[in-house]
């Protein structure tokens, strides 16, 4: 069975802030689909677009060793991007990305970044988690189900090692292009970043 | 050289059990228009255009469906490829693979099903409830307009008359 994780989650309560603005808003959620995240978003009258972006990476860079090598194949990027974040501009309201940055190589995650930047519309919201303790090898992956607007359940996936420890500075490098960036920190290892485009 | 003309080969409808749902077995290949006045399961692969308007499709676990839906009610166990319109209800199943946008009135999706697409849910007004309609007499032909290739399996149907003009290829 699928061991799994009841937590708070300070970051979505105030990514829900905005989709209680008004119904029709489109949200990006790349946990994969869930019954509860799906019932909770279009609650409130909006359109939920659904993707696992852990499973379009195992798909695209493969499961092994050379997981990462396979990030610098310009072949294998083209169809990572092109199967994963192929999406008109400014489509988006609020994106849910959680944990999947962290497991992407400095060149694509500046890509995938400038993507996330393009396709979401100015004064949107992106919810990001990145694990902050520097010293473990590897991490777990999640995928999130959104109970309600303070609580996430996170059923384990596998162990992955992540391609960089990110911290406050690097992070604020990273979402440099976006408006703000505001951290929260957990008691478990997890950093939440809600980014406001 | 054999002379032999080129016999057209009628698709063999049979019924899975009677009154049971139309049945497209797992060896059959459609390309086309499926529109069906009755219950309708794919198992086998289908490519076009599928309208159970007033019914339920299901997508077999051997099914492989790239087609845009629309139905009454769709329920994928095998694998859809395209855009699905419900009035009612989608279920997607474990194991299951959905890739297309969604709307319907209700979705409910099982762990380990995988979906890519947009979901979006429809809220209908209730209506004043229209004067009923006299029923036609039996069950509403299913309709294709297909290329359709079949191997042994063949395909089953519970009991409307069909309208089929496939070309096939064996």
């Amino acid at each position: 069975m699928q061991a799994s994780e009841t937590r708070n989650s300070n970051g979505l309560d105030q990514f829900c802030s905005a989709l209680e603005a008004r119904p029709g808003l489109s949200i990006l959620d790349f946990s994969g689909a869930s019954q509860s995240t799906i019932s909770f978003i279009t609650d409130y009258g909006h359109r939920l677009y659904s993707d696992d972006f852990g499973h379009q990476l195992d798909h695209c860079f493969g499961t092994t060793g050379e997981f990462y090598e396979n990030q610098s194949n310009p072949l294998l990027v083209s169809r990572f991007l092109g199967a994963a974040m192929d999406f008109e501009e400014q489509s988006f309201d609020g994106a849910l990305v959680w944990d999947s940055l962290q497991f992407l190589t400095p060149m694509l995650l500046q890509n995938v970044v400038g993507r996330l930047h393009r396709i979401l519309r100015p004064g949107s919201s992106l919810l990001a988690v990145f694990h902050a303790d520097e010293r473990v090898e590897d991490i777990p992956t999640w995928s999130y189900r959104i109970q309600d607007r303070k609580t996430v359940v996170m059923a384990h996936r596998t162990q992955r090692r992540p391609a960089q420890v990110f911290n406050n500075r690097s992070l604020e490098k990273l979402f440099q292009d976006f408006s703000s960036v505001k951290f929260f920190l957990t008691r478990d290892h997890l950093r939440e970043v809600l980014v406001r485009r | 050289m054999s002379t032999q003309p080129t016999r057209a080969i009628e698709p063999v409808f049979e019924s899975a059990r009677p009154g049971g749902p139309a049945v497209l077995g797992k060896s059959v290949v459609v390309k086309g228009q499926i529109i069906a006045g009755e219950d309708l399961t794919i198992d086998g692969e289908a490519d076009g255009t599928v309208e159970l308007q007033e019914h339920r499709l299901t997508v077999g676990p051997n099914g492989k469906v790239m087609a845009a839906v629309k139905a009454r009610e769709v329920v994928v166990i095998g694998t859809l490829h395209g855009n699905v319109e419900t009035r009612d209800k989608i279920q997607i199943r474990k194991g299951a693979t959905l890739v297309g946008d969604i709307r319907t009135a209700r979705i409910e999706i099982e762990d380990g099903a995988y979906f890519k697409g947009n979901i979006d849910i429809i809220r209908t007004e209730p209506k004043i409830a229209p004067s009923p309609q006299p029923k036609p007499q039996g069950s509403v032909p299913i309709v294709t307009q297909t290329t359709a290739a079949a191997g042994s399996g063949g395909s089953s149907h519970g009991g409307g008359s069909s309208e089929f003009k496939p070309e096939f290829k064996r």
